[in-house]
């Protein structure tokens, strides 16, 4: 349940911008109830900001995804390598 | 994965190889969540060589009801909160408040500080490595429930269903976290590449 069905006096009007930024998540979970989220896209039709901000959550999501795995140092290879073969000499 | 599921055959047959590789692709993810529960990178190197050997002594009973990714860090995630434990480390204090500074917002609830243009600069100006770094810094600050749940959903890209299981938290609260991160690391970039403030 998102925070805004708790205040049933805020679900007669739409959204303001400071509301939005907290339900971003929820909404790109889908975690929205059905009014919520028709709330949620309304008001993003009349906002540019909160369009920008919603694009730009995205891209942080695609950039996080995009990070590769960071290199093992030459150390950490060769103990890693010792403990596979220990544990091969173990059986 | 289905990558995963050839290496998980392959290690069951004893490939060396396959094992490189497994740790190559999950090492450094699994340092860095080791390190939200323990209190050094020393210790958490330990916790993580812990695991590896863990996983290889387990793999003839591992059952692949979760997929190995989701194994592999539940093994870690388990070892790390008893390393942790252990070391008596404080439990973070969750942080409340707004995601985005309300000096940004009028009376209104409106933006009077909208967010500043960076998207398509973002992989134009700054070059990867760059980037890298920024994200980084930027996980690297949040606080460790939060970069915990960012880095499995977002960084390693496991379902929410399996960052729930694997942290042993709610649907609910991951979302709260994942939101509370996910809002910080895009600030970051922000305050980085929009100019906007710091």
């Amino acid at each position: 349940m998102s925070f805004l069905s708790r205040l049933p006096w805020l679900r007669s009007r739409g959204l303001v911008c400071q509301e939005v930024v907290e339900l971003v998540t929820d909404y790109l979970e889908g975690a929205l109830s059905p009014s919520d989220h028709r709330r949620f896209e309304e008001h993003l039709v009349g906002c540019p900001h909160c369009t920008e901000y919603l694009a730009q959550m995205r891209e942080t999501i695609r950039l996080a995804g995009r990070l590769a795995p960071q290199d093992l140092t030459p150390a950490m290879r060769t103990d890693l390598t010792d403990l596979y073969r220990r544990w091969r000499a173990e059986d | 994965m289905d990558a995963d599921a050839s290496l998980l055959r392959r290690l069951r047959d004893g490939d060396e190889q396959a094992f490189s590789t497994l740790v190559e692709r999950y090492h450094s993810s699994m340092i860095g969540l080791a390190l939200s529960f323990v209190s050094s990178r020393a210790v958490a190197e330990e916790v993580v060589q812990d695991t590896w050997l863990a996983v290889l002594r387990g793999l003839d009973r591992f059952e692949e009801r979760s997929s190995l990714r989701t194994w592999l860090f539940s093994i870690l995630v388990n070892r790390a909160r008893t390393t942790g434990v252990r070391e008596a480390r404080s439990v973070p204090v969750a942080d409340a408040g707004p995601v985005v500074d309300a000096s940004r917002f009028g009376p209104s609830g409106a933006w009077v500080l909208p967010p500043e243009h960076w998207i398509e600069d973002a992989e134009n100006r700054v070059d990867a490595v760059k980037l890298s770094e920024l994200l980084r810094a930027g996980l690297g600050g949040l606080p460790d429930r939060q970069r915990e749940v960012v880095l499995l959903r977002d960084v390693e890209g496991l379902s929410s269903a399996e960052v729930c299981n694997v942290l042993a938290i709610s649907e609910a609260n991951q979302r709260v976290l994942l939101h509370r991160g996910r809002s910080k690391l895009r600030q970051a970039l922000e305050s980085e590449l929009g100019g906007g403030p710091r």
